[in-house]
């Protein structure tokens, strides 16, 4: 016996089902006029966008399979690329070879990273995601440690560009010129004047079929396995602890590679700064591609993208020219970043709960025809 | 079949003690390919032991082993592990279901068994980054689904299915490891309670099914407590009662009622508990439940109506998974319930425990550690905690009542009082709950329920999980509060004989539903019928 | 009492102690013996370490409430803090200075806590069981909402606004002429040149412990303690464990109101904008280094955890920079606050179930 919905019920659970994305809609909808940016710069905008973040975002939907939720802990990985960033920096190599290296040096930095995220976070099952929050702020205190003390006086950094005048530690900013859009510029085409990185696009799309057959795999399959139940997971013999360090290594090792293609295309690394704020506003966007905690794919990455770097683009002429402050739609956008992902948290809660409810309803349903 | 062979499975001479505490003692039994051998017993005769022991699992070793020798095929054997047993063609399916929701059948029954197609990726990180191949793998299932003849489709998501294919799904996982790296071929399958949960129509397919493995040379241990299925599936019948077989034989001829006499009869030790008999003339009603349905997990409750007298002890048993827990929980309002509950002749809405203990009724929950104690606080805490909030007892107040301070001094003088009366082993009532034993805390339990002075009290499973000399403390403890202060007691039990040895009348619940309520002097066969479903003659619905 | 009964009971001391904490608490007495041997001033430490002490007290006991009814570390203090704000931005708004700007702060951001506390307290108990990531975003758009609303509220405080647009409030507004000092001035006590001991501050935060304290001995209190200790034993005791809830949020709410403007007046500054941004974090290991765990705290854990945590941020700046000519002190306080917090996270025995 099922319940019956009414058609009224349907739509409000659909509405109740996709609320961010429709928010966002909504959002995009009155700030694009507002703006009154052309159609041709937001479209070429938002290309960059996709080129520049979905790579990053793309990182978080494997610990999503294996149940973890969202991975903050990306920020790990974003460390481990900035490191990588520094040395190539440093020893002068640019281009597409000087991304290559930095990818390697960042491979092991992040490998050691998850691991030890992992097993942190198989301590604390259940508060996964707080956990892989602190995670994020207490490796940045490590970081500091190792780039702003170690860095030019244990690890050696020869480049006076890099280190600050005190004869250690890396500056506040690090000029990427080397190897700036080194991987967007390989090949351009125009598309009605709109210019378009088709290399990394290339790399996107490569990582996005990769991650597509990653859940045909036998490890993904223990993936979802482990993320639906682990004690069944467990009964089946599937190493359940295991399995998630290691979704959290390869989300880890993405995030490295993520934030290189990142930075390579911003051109300069705010060395203290860059990867605290790409946790946030990569979890941001893939839950306003209405992405769960619970269940995401790559649909929600592009989606989330595209919406909320549409908003991220135009609040602040929106708020300029609706208030007359700019400086207003840049907390506009800030507080919408911050309250998505705070809708997305209770939504997400509230419909856990909802769902245990219907058993209830069933029964009453049943009792009605009892009596 | 041929006499001379030497029988599939041989259990000998078993026994099993729980410290000191005898579930098991000398079970002999044989089975042959094919034979499908019916196990009842009520609940803690020892069914699920015995089969933990066949199984090699790991509760069994880690406490001190068992005793007596297990034959398979004429070889004596002795599985460390559930593994091992599976290698040696024994499969278990399991009462509570072990699938994952989002996935269809066929993942499921393969679960971390899926066949593998080769990629280049796994030369560099190993044999998980090979992938799925789906077709082997809807085909293995579908050939495991074959054998059983039922129409499960092999694509279904799990959530998706009713229940009856859910348990196929199980079933047919164990058949599928058949001709894998881990078995050769399943020669016995075990199937615990796979009907509770079924329609009727699911379990017809199913005992269908069975017969059909049986017919290809499987042996199946069948545990139910539904004797109509036992006694139309199985060759062999075997009963268990107290950790002993007390009858195996061939199932033709034997007739529901025989079953239950076997059953049922268990000895207590409630010897210095007698028998009263309580007068129900001129009573008046102090609780009545009607059209009550609850939604508990597992102890569903379905239409339950139910007259408690002013006075009496009232007994609610049942096999366990039928609801009778499902009752007190409902009325308590610990879960979603419906129906009308009428306290003194007043309606109490349902679904808050506060408007139940302000109408003078108290619960001792089953689930003592979840929902009955305060582990983390002192006994102090967990036995006034109720009083002082539902009747601000132990309280003192000042600016009129504005300020209501906790009187440590009442507090521990209370406590103290119980722990005197009771009997409560401790080293002081400044202990944390979680460090007494189970029958401690049990009695914990009961003094916070004493001090509210309920009217009318529900207990559930009071016994359960503590040892033989607390739980007959724990039966004259109730009788005798029920007799000095007059509180009505609703108890609930599993365990038939001690509901006997103190209720004035029990009534049993099964599926959901009271099926008859009987004075509890009446034989227990006459209960075990009940339990299992049947209705006699002597039985009329809910008066005495 | 014998030897061996002495080192045992020794052992669970400090096994009760917890190991972190002992090394936080070496820690910070191997800075104290250091301090004279690389010329830092004791007394002038030791008052900076009081001072802090006496500014962070409040918004650690406003953890308490919270973590007594289960609701776990409340990440979601900026809303509090955002509470205290309005409430000291309203009363300089209306001119009122001197002790009594600071009564009056109290005063407005009273409703304001009220209120905001009741409705994260209605959120949170929709969402039990993830409350703590949910109040740190809670927390976080607040504080995003409330940058809009500096910037649009109708102040006009001439020391409160924007000098050239005459609107719009400034990043820091100083207390001074208003409530700066007003509690750490009262009775305070100098003993030496360099150490001075801030009287009315520890009187002001007595008292609110002292509140708590006895709060959580009174009938609601002990409900309270209930609640978190196990849920479902209070709902079957007829508790209603989500008004328990909502009330505790509400007094850590109010509590973190309050203990913004504590910090405000010995401070100097009021800070706006993202300033509240990351307060929760302190006071959260502070609360942790004190001994509380997820679910379970006291006032001593307040006491102790703040002054070990406001000692080694005070003392490692000078210490470490006399000594090594190195500021590590962002870095030691990062690891050492999050260290701390991860470690409670990760602990299980925080709950027997």
């Amino acid at each position: 016996m099922t319940l019956q919905r009414t058609k009224s019920q349907k739509v409000l659970r659909f509405l109740g089902n996709n609320t961010v994305p429709i928010l966002f809609l909504v959002i995009c909808a009155f700030g694009i006029p507002l703006s009154g940016y052309s159609t041709n710069y937001l479209v070429s905008e938002v290309v960059v966008r996709i080129a520049r973040n979905s790579f990053l975002i793309v990182s978080l939907l494997i610990p999503i399979l294996a149940g973890m939720g969202l991975n903050f802990g990306m920020t790990l990985g974003a460390m481990a690329g900035q490191i990588g960033l520094i040395f190539i920096s440093d020893w002068g190599i640019v281009g597409i070879p000087g991304m290559l290296l930095a990818m390697i040096i960042s491979t092991p930095i992040s490998i050691a990273l998850g691991l030890w995220c992992g097993k942190i976070l198989n301590m604390a099952k259940g508060r996964e995601m707080v956990t892989s929050y602190i995670i994020g702020f207490f490796m940045n205190g490590i970081y500091q440690l190792v780039v702003l003390y170690g860095m030019g006086s244990i690890i050696p950094i020869r480049s006076s560009a890099l280190v600050l005048p005190r004869g250690y530690g890396i500056r506040n900013t690090v000029n990427l010129i080397g190897i700036r859009k080194s991987l967007d510029n390989v090949l351009t085409i125009k598309l009605f004047g709109v210019p378009i990185p088709l290399v990394t696009f290339a790399v996107i799309a490569l990582l996005c079929i990769f991650v597509l057959w990653f859940k045909k795999t036998k490890l993904g399959q223990d993936m979802r396995s482990v993320g639906q139940d682990m004690e069944v997971a467990r009964a089946a013999g599937i190493k359940v602890e295991h399995t998630r360090i290691v979704s959290i290594v390869i989300s880890t090792v993405f995030a490295g590679y993520g934030m290189i293609l990142y930075l390579q295309n911003i051109g300069t690394l705010n060395t203290y700064n860059s990867h605290m704020q790409i946790g946030m506003f990569s979890v941001a966007a893939l839950l306003v591609g209405g992405a769960t905690v619970s269940k995401a794919n790559i649909r929600n990455v592009f989606l989330g993208v595209i919406l909320f770097h549409l908003m991220f683009i135009v609040s602040p002429m929106a708020g300029k020219n609706l208030i007359g402050q700019a400086q207003l739609g840049e907390y506009f956008r800030v507080f919408v970043s911050y309250g998505v992902i705070t809708i997305s948290l209770v939504l997400y809660e509230v419909r856990k709960k909802r769902d245990r409810g219907d058993a209830g309803q069933l029964l009453a349903a049943e009792q009605g025809e009892a009596e | 079949m041929n006499e001379k062979e030497a029988p599939l499975l041989e259990m000998r001479h078993i026994s099993k003690d729980f410290f000191g505490n005898q579930v098991l003692s000398d079970v002999n039994f044989t089975l042959k390919r094919g034979e499908i051998l019916g196990l009842v017993g009520e609940n803690g005769a020892g069914k699920s032991t015995l089969m933990k022991i066949l199984f090699g699992m790991d509760e069994i070793h880690q406490t001190g082993g068992y005793g007596g020798d297990i034959l398979l095929n004429g070889e004596k054997v002795a599985f460390a592990t559930s593994i091992e047993a599976l290698a040696a063609g024994i499969g278990m399916v399991h009462q509570e279901f072990s699938l994952l929701p989002d996935f269809s059948a066929t993942e499921n029954i393969l679960l971390n068994r899926e066949p593998l197609k080769y990629t280049v990726f796994s030369e560099l990180f190993g044999e998980r980054l090979n992938i799925l191949d789906r077709e082997k793998m809807t085909e293995i299932s579908e050939k495991a689904i074959k054998r059983l003849a039922v129409p499960l489709d092999p694509e279904m998501l799990v959530s998706q299915m009713p229940v009856g294919h859910k348990q196929f799904t199980e079933i047919a996982r164990e058949l599928s490891k058949e001709g894998t790296g881990l078995v050769e071929g399943i020669k016995l399958l075990v199937l615990d309670e796979p009907t509770a949960v079924l329609s009727e129509q699911e379990a017809d397919s199913l005992l269908k099914a069975m017969r059909l493995l049986a017919e290809t040379g499987i042996a199946i241990i069948f545990i139910s407590h539904r004797l109509q299925e036992i006694i139309d599936v199985c060759d062999t019948i075997m009963v268990m009662r107290d950790g002993k077989i007390m009858k195996t034989g061939p199932s033709k001829g034997v007739a529901i009622p025989d079953i239950a006499k076997w059953m049922v009869g268990r000895e207590v030790n409630t010897s210095a508990i007698v028998h009263r008999v309580f007068d129900y003339e001129n009573k008046d009603i102090i609780l009545a439940l009607r059209n009550l349905w609850v939604d508990m997990p597992g102890e569903v409750v379905r239409n339950v109506n139910l007259d408690v007298y002013k006075g009496e002890i009232i007994g609610i048993g049942g096999m366990a998974g039928q609801g009778k827990l499902g009752i007190p929980n409902g009325a308590m309002g610990l879960f979603p319930a419906g129906g009308h509950v009428t306290f003194e002749g007043k309606d109490i809405p349902l679904n808050s425990p506060r408007n139940f203990l302000d109408a003078g009724m108290a619960f001792v929950s089953e689930d003592r550690r979840g929902v009955g104690l305060l582990l983390d606080e002192t006994l102090e805490w967990n036995v006034s905690f109720t009083a002082m909030q539902i009747q601000e007892k132990y309280l003192k107040q000042y600016l009129g009542g504005f300020f209501k301070w906790r009187d440590q001094k009442a507090i521990e003088e209370e406590t103290n009082g119980y722990v005197k009366q009771l009997e409560i082993r401790c080293t002081s009532t400044k202990q944390k709950a979680k460090e007494l034993s189970g029958g401690n805390q049990q009695k914990i339990c009961l003094a916070k329920a004493f001090a509210v002075a309920p009217k009318l009290l529900f207990v559930s499973e009071p016994t359960r999980g503590i040892d033989i000399g607390a739980k007959s403390l724990v039966l004259k403890a109730l009788r005798k509060y029920n007799e000095e202060q007059g509180t009505t007691i609703v108890m609930i039990s599993s365990e038939l004989e001690e509901l006997r040895a103190i209720c004035d009348r029990i009534a049993i619940v099964s599926d959901g539903k009271v099926l008859g309520i009987l004075p509890a002097t009446t034989d227990s066969a006459e209960f075990g019928l009940l339990m299992v479903g049947q209705k006699s003659e002597m039985i009329d619905g809910g008066s005495v | 009492m014998n030897t061996q009964n002495m080192i045992s009971s020794v052992k669970s001391t400090l096994k009760s102690f917890g190991l972190p904490r002992i090394i936080i608490g070496l820690f910070l007495l191997l800075l104290f013996i250091l301090a004279p041997f690389v010329g830092v001033n004791i007394g002038t430490s030791l008052s900076d370490t009081l001072n802090r002490f006496g500014m962070n007290a409040v918004m650690v006991l406003a953890m308490v409430p919270m973590i007594h009814s289960g609701c776990g570390l409340n990440f979601g203090l900026p809303l509090g803090i955002i509470a205290g704000l309005l409430g000291g931005t309203l009363s300089m708004q209306f001119n009122f200075t001197g002790p009594s700007s600071f009564m009056m702060a109290i005063l407005f951001a009273t409703p304001f806590a009220v209120i905001l506390g009741w409705g994260y307290g209605q959120l949170l108990n929709k969402v039990k069981g993830g409350e703590m990531m949910i109040a740190t975003y809670v927390g976080f758009s607040s504080v995003a909402f409330m940058c809009i609303m500096w910037l649009l509220l109708p102040y006009s405080n001439p020391t409160m606004v924007w000098g050239y647009s005459g609107s719009g409030l400034r990043t820091t507004i100083s207390t001074e002429g208003y409530y700066l000092h007003v509690l750490n001035d009262f009775f305070s006590i100098r003993l030496t040149e360099h150490l001075t001991i801030p009287t009315g501050m520890f009187l002001f935060f007595a008292v609110l412990a002292l509140i708590i304290w006895a709060f959580l001995h009174t009938k609601t209190g002990t409900a309270m303690t209930a609640v978190g200790s196990n849920p479902v034993f209070a709902r079957a005791s007829g508790i209603n464990v989500d008004k328990i809830r909502t009330l505790s949020v509400v007094m850590s709410t109010w509590l973190g109101a309050i203990g913004i403007l504590v910090y405000q007046q010995s401070f100097g500054f009021i800070q706006l904008y993202m300033g509240p941004f990351y307060m929760a974090l302190p006071a959260v290991s502070a609360i942790l280094i004190g001994g509380a765990s997820v679910n379970k705290a006291t006032i001593t854990n307040v006491i102790v955890g703040t002054f070990l945590f406001q000692g080694i941020l005070t003392m490692t700046p000078s210490v470490m920079n006399s000594m090594i000519h190195t500021d590590m002190s962002e870095v030691i306080r990062i690891v050492v606050s999050n260290g701390m917090i991860l470690y409670a996270l990760t602990r299980r025995t925080e709950a027997t179930r």
